[in-house]
């Protein structure tokens, strides 16, 4: 394998991982502040959904965004409704947000333009296009290092680079701000929190809402920027994904970058490896690299390779006063 | 799960309740329908004929329920010890595996009287294989179920492709699946029964399977709530901490329920593979492993209830296909919607309208009126 197809792979891996980080890092504010989140995919499908119709409808890519991230929150908010003011199931209310947005975005696709649940393809500003980064052009034929730079780190489209820029940034907001200290305080010990004079209902709710903004620019990801368009159920298990990649990398927000390029890489390998042989194994059956990230989380979650523990109070209602 | 409020009676608590909760959900979804700008009693007009209206809807109904009773029973089972079975999908989709084995082996030279038995313990037997890891990983090593089975999901999927298109896919097709099972494999529909009561089944695959389900209900009424280790089950489910000190073992109880769940699921193949396509293809399952949970959440994880919810929901997913059929501006997906609403608010807000309810019935009573009565009236 030369440095071309290696470059290449590790191309595909930064496209695929970027909506896995973004949805990742959406639970990871939710679920630090003690809300856990299934939800993650059904967020990530109803943002899709209305960035691709909003960007259809007024030919902006950033109006799509917009309506990605509205959409999103509203998702966020009636699971915040449930699970912080009602105390309700966190699990069966993310179940069902799952399947609202499933059903409404393929319902409604069907109502608003006839095809089937699609969207119109899109096309010019309707859509995020690639960014060439200054220089690459210049030093696209250094070897290697132009390379790397022109192909890999040059070329993406806007949403890549926020992504990517999300991790310092949740980084610095969990554990450099009175913000995030106390963010991760009510997902450990929320009566803590409330004895201190901080209302625990109204953090979690930020917290929620975060989730609901960054679950709408993976989903405006996956619509306007990845494709052109959207297409019936396009998140297709990427929320559960970048939950196992949470797991894996035990609710932190630099191991959950390392995660979620894994898991992207692993995809990536997978559509290129289709029916190729590899050295020593053989034919590696593309199901078992596309069920990988399934089964690592399983061997990550039964303790063979270290353990995670989930932030204490997660899916657990808090009641004041009792 | 916290109960911060107040005691109603049980006729309050397991009818009205719920009750609400559903209709709430099915208003919101006319209000969906209204927003598309349909007319809502109009759709459940369509819905109801489609549903019950001739005799092939009516067997395409019976078919859906039978699937619907199986992965409701599956996850109200799970319920009882408190636990969250969201990988009745997986669960199934083995069971599949279970039931093409036992046929594939018999269908040439035994009736399908002699098939089915076998085929049954199959499904069930590799349903529950399937639930026994994550049951396993919950109860020995802490790992969360509900993650686990999702997980579990996914990878029952990706094993079931790479099987048939790799292995069980006849040499020289290339449909990813099983050879169609010869008379032996196959189960007898109710076209027969439909006869007796001058209707006509046409092409529905209702089929037999239904008096399996019907009998599972019988078994798992039993099983919570006549035997001791259902006894352990509903103790583990409403207070685990109780049940410890009472020595029962919470890992015991665990893998026990989900092996039962996970059976219980697995046979929910019996009806599409069996009963329908009589042979095993990719993604038969459709959905049913979740539709279970909205069964499971508006049955009250009662067998009554489980059948109850369980053909509500073969009503929606056979008028529903009709409804799409004669307003073409609502999709089958109006279904997935409606079972999403009733998700929504008979398990996430269940407790929405209680305060509410409570109010409305401490007024009825009589005592209570006399207090606000008299409250009202000092000065």
């Amino acid at each position: 394998m030369d440095l071309t197809t290696i470059v290449l792979i590790l191309d595909s891996s930064v496209r695929l991982a970027t909506p896995l980080l973004l949805a990742c890092l959406a639970g990871l504010y939710s679920e630090r502040s003690g809300i856990f989140d299934i939800g993650l995919e059904g967020k990530m499908l109803a943002g899709a959904f209305f960035a691709a119709a909003a960007a259809y409808w007024t030919g902006s890519a950033w109006l799509g965004l917009l309506a990605a991230i509205a959409a999103s929150i509203v998702l966020a908010l009636v699971h915040g409704f449930a699970s912080i003011t009602q105390r309700g199931n966190q699990i069966v209310s993310g179940v069902a947000i799952n399947f609202l947005a499933a059903g409404m975005t393929a319902l409604l696709g069907q109502a608003w333009f006839s095809q089937g649940g699609r969207t119109p393809q899109l096309g010019g500003d309707a859509r995020f296009g690639a960014i060439t980064l200054p220089g690459a052009e210049a030093l696209r034929d250094v070897p290697v290092v132009g390379e790397i730079y022109y192909e890999l780190i040059s070329g993406h489209n806007l949403i890549v680079y926020v992504a990517f820029l999300m991790v310092p940034l949740t980084w610095w907001v969990l554990f450099r701000t009175r913000f995030g200290l106390r963010l991760r305080a009510v997902g450990q010990n929320p009566a803590a929190v409330d004895t201190a004079g901080v209302s625990v209902p109204f953090l979690r709710y930020r917290a929620v809402i975060i989730c609901g903004v960054l679950t709408g620019v993976a989903g405006a990801y996956l619509a306007i920027a990845q494709s052109a368009g959207f297409i019936v159920n396009m998140s297709a298990g990427k929320g559960y994904i970048a939950l196992a990649a949470l797991i894996f990398a035990k609710w932190r927000p630099w191991p959950a970058m390392g995660a979620c390029f894994l898991f992207g890489f692993l995809d990536a390998v997978s559509i290129r490896l289709q029916g190729a042989n590899v050295p020593v194994i053989g034919e590696v059956p593309v199901q078992f690299m596309q069920a990988l990230p399934y089964i690592l989380t399983v061997i990550l979650l039964a303790g063979f390779i270290g353990r995670a523990v989930p932030p204490k109070a997660g899916g657990i209602p808090y009641v004041k006063e009792r | 799960m916290s109960a911060p409020f107040e005691k109603l009676p049980t006729w309050v608590e397991v009818g009205v309740i719920p009750l609400v909760n559903v209709v709430v959900a099915f208003l919101v979804a006319g209000l969906v329908v209204l927003f598309i700008g349909e007319n809502p009693l109009e759709a459940v007009k369509i819905l109801i004929w489609g549903a019950l209206g001739f005799g092939e809807g009516v067997g395409f109904t019976l078919f859906y329920t039978t699937n619907f009773i199986f992965t409701g029973l599956a996850v109200a089972v799970a319920f009882h010890a408190g636990l969250f079975n969201i990988g009745g999908e997986g669960q199934a989709y083995l069971g599949g595996l279970g039931v093409a084995v036992a046929a594939l082996a018999l269908d040439r030279y035994v009736p399908w009287w002699v098939t089915l038995p076998v085929a049954t313990a199959a499904a069930a037997l590799f349903g529950a294989a399937w639930a026994l890891i994550p049951a396993y990983l919950q109860a020995k090593r802490g790992s969360h179920i509900v993650i686990t089975t999702i997980m579990f999901n996914f990878i029952a999927s990706s094993l079931m492709v790479w099987l048939l298109v790799d292995h069980l896919s006849p040499v020289g097709s290339m449909q990813p699946e099983t050879r169609t099972f010869e008379a032996g494999g196959t189960l007898p529909e109710l076209g027969g029964l439909f006869h007796l009561f001058g209707a006509d089944m046409g092409a529905a695959p209702a089929n037999i399977s239904i008096f399996v389900a019907l009998a599972a209900c019988v078994f798992v009424y039993y099983f919570i709530w006549r035997t001791k280790i259902g006894y352990e089950i509903r103790a583990t489910g409403l207070n685990p901490t109780a049940a410890v000190y009472a020595g029962i073992s919470t890992v015991k109880i665990t893998i026990v329920t989900m092996l039962v769940s996970g059976g219980l699921a697995g046979l929910m193949a019996l009806n599409p593979v069996m009963g329908d396509q009589q042979r095993l293809q990719i993604d038969f399952v459709q959905g049913a492993g979740f539709v279970g949970i909205a069964v499971a959440l508006m049955g009250r994880a009662h067998p009554v209830g489980v059948v109850l919810a369980a053909f509500l929901f073969g009503m929606l997913y056979q008028g529903g296909a009709e409804l799409a059929f004669d307003m073409p501006t609502i999709s089958r997906d109006m279904i997935v919607v409606i079972q999403a609403l009733v998700i929504l608010f008979a398990g996430a807000l269940e407790h929405m309208f209680r305060p509410g309810i409570g109010r409305a019935f401490a007024l009825m009573s009589t005592s209570q009126r006399e207090r606000v009565v008299a409250e009202e009236e000092r000065p």
